[in-house]
């Protein structure tokens, strides 16, 4: 058992994406309880996808990825809102429109590029173990500010999250809040980016915050559950992809889902299982 | 003694949603210390006037002062217990947590509640006697308890005037009879009280005060004298079926959903 946790840290490229996963965990643990409450989860993966027009014209014009998939995943995100608000339009369409936009600009970028193979497409698919200590730096920074604004306005973002009219007739302000939400929503799925990729960032802001809402029935009660279930999910997934020598993003996903499956069989009152216990007891004493 | 102005002083107010009208051309007082029954069918405008209230849509045209005031001056004077079909009760959170939401505008941004905050709510989940029920689940609460509690939150808020919307459909008697209850004691506690509602028997019987709206201002006074045929059914047009009776008449209302 001690070989099968020590041996990997030999290598610093195994230190670093452990750290990594561990950072990706919490701040997608940590945002993802919100979206997963707030019922946008669909807004978090297109914020993903988007990201990658901003990763393909960054790299494109030769600056930092990091600095253009956080331009536009802001970008989308508000932009959602502005469409759907401004536009009149459901929020779902909106996004469906921006979403698909972003990623087709992407493509398009990526087509005029004659090198992009590698360094491109581990954003599309993630690749963890080649993070740097710069990344790894950037990725807790960005966490540490989602984190630390969270904290800072979660009274608000409860009020807002749970009824936003009589938030705004309180003097909450609603519009602020809704806006600041979606841009650390989308800072938070740039720094989940290089680890598991554009299409699986979903999984983790979305599983482990679901895996903790069938266990627990408070908004920060499933925070602290969904991290938890986030970093062990990380971990173990990263230590199996080591072993098993298969995708480490993918495996960290495939860790969260297994965690949400027993979580969705077994949990206490709202698992399946007791909840066919609770029906057939109810049966029974109706039937006496 | 100069008599202190009017708990809401509302004059030729106009508001509406697209170039629609909702409202046209209210005016009104409330005094301090009221219970009013906010009544009118469907579409009369009776939520978008409680918006307007609480400044939540501007209005196109005229006036609207809460305690001699404006609105912003006022909003932690002025609470709101939406109507219990528009909230989410799946939400996770307890009762407690929602009561304390209403302490959060006076708490103000980057500050925690501190005890005096919790000693509010203690006191708002007393009033309408759920302490018991403080740490449970919202979506194990009845109807009945629903109510109290969105009624709870906008009395931890402290507030002189509470504005509640439909806070009685779909209550049996007994409920509809203990909030009511409520309401008179919170009445002679000094708070003045507006209540949008379709139950027109309710204000008859319990109410200091009566607004009839059909988007305009239909009537406004002691129900005793403001319910009288004609009024009702220029408020309700086709909504109402009324049978005179040798009280007064009796009215009874379809087409409610």
């Amino acid at each position: 058992m001690a070989e099968f946790l020590l041996d990997p840290l030999e290598f610093e490229f195994m230190q670093r994406a452990l750290l990594a996963v561990i950072v990706v965990g919490v701040v997608s643990a940590v945002v993802g309880a919100f979206v997963v409450v707030r019922g946008m989860a669909f807004i978090g993966d297109a914020v993903a996808h988007a990201s990658f027009a901003g990763v393909a014209g960054a790299f494109a014009m030769g600056v930092s990825v990091y600095a253009g998939a956080i331009v536009a995943a802001i970008a989308t995100a508000l932009g959602i809102a502005f469409i759907s608000q401004r536009a009149r339009l459901r929020f779902d369409t909106a996004i469906g429109v921006l979403f698909a936009g972003a990623f087709a600009l992407g493509i398009v970028i990526v087509s005029r590029q004659e090198n992009y193979t590698t360094d491109l497409f581990s954003f599309v698919f993630g690749s963890v173990l080649g993070v740097s200590w710069g990344e790894l730096q950037l990725m807790a920074l960005l966490g540490a500010l989602v984190i630390g604004l969270i904290a800072l306005f979660y009274k608000e973002l409860l009020f807002t999250s749970y009824d936003a009219t009589v938030a705004a007739a309180a003097g909450v302000p609603v519009r602020a809040i809704e806006y600041g939400l979606l841009a650390l929503i989308a800072i938070s799925t740039v720094v989940a980016l290089q680890a598991v990729g554009i299409v699986l960032v979903i999984a983790m802001l979305v599983t482990p915050a679901a895996t903790a809402s069938l266990l627990v029935r408070r908004l920060h009660l499933i925070i602290f559950v969904s991290i938890a279930f986030a970093v062990a999910s990380a971990v173990t997934g990263l230590y199996v992809s080591y072993h098993a020598e298969v995708a480490s993003g993918a495996t960290i996903v495939l860790t969260a889902t297994a965690f949400f499956a027993l979580a969705l069989l077994f949990a206490p009152r709202r698992g399946l299982v007791s909840r066919w216990w609770q029906d057939r007891e109810r049966v029974r004493e109706l039937v006496g | 003694m100069a008599a202190s102005p009017p708990v809401v002083a509302v004059r030729d107010l106009w508001a509406g949603y697209d170039a629609r009208p909702a409202l046209e051309s209210i005016t009104f007082e409330l005094p301090a210390r009221s219970l009013v029954g906010l009544a009118g069918p469907n579409g009369s405008g009776k939520s978008t006037l409680l918006k307007a209230l609480l400044g939540l849509i501007s209005p196109w045209k005229g006036s609207l002062d809460l305690f001699g005031g404006s609105i912003k001056g006022s909003r932690q004077r002025i609470a709101y217990a939406p109507q219990s079909e528009l909230v989410d009760w799946e939400f996770p959170v307890s009762v407690r947590d929602v009561v304390m939401m209403g302490r959060y505008g006076r708490v103000g941004l980057l500050r925690r509640p501190a005890a005096s905050d919790r000693r509010a709510v203690d006191s708002a989940l007393a009033q309408v006697r759920l302490e018991e029920l403080a740490s449970r689940q919202i979506s194990e609460l009845s109807g009945g308890q629903q109510r109290r509690m969105l009624i709870a939150r906008a009395l931890a808020q402290e507030a002189d005037l509470l504005l509640l919307d439909e806070p009685m459909v779909g209550l049996d008697a007994t409920n509809q009879h203990e909030l009511l209850e409520l309401f008179e004691r919170l009445r002679d506690q000094g708070k003045t009280l507006l209540v949008a509602t379709h139950d027109l028997s309710c204000v008859a019987a319990c109410f200091d005060l009566a607004l009839l709206l059909n988007r305009r201002l239909v009537a406004m006074g002691p129900p005793s004298e403001i319910f009288t045929p004609e009024l009702l059914s220029e408020a309700f047009a086709e909504d109402l079926l009324m049978l005179p009776t040798r009280g007064g008449v009796l009215v009874a209302h379809h087409g409610h959903g």
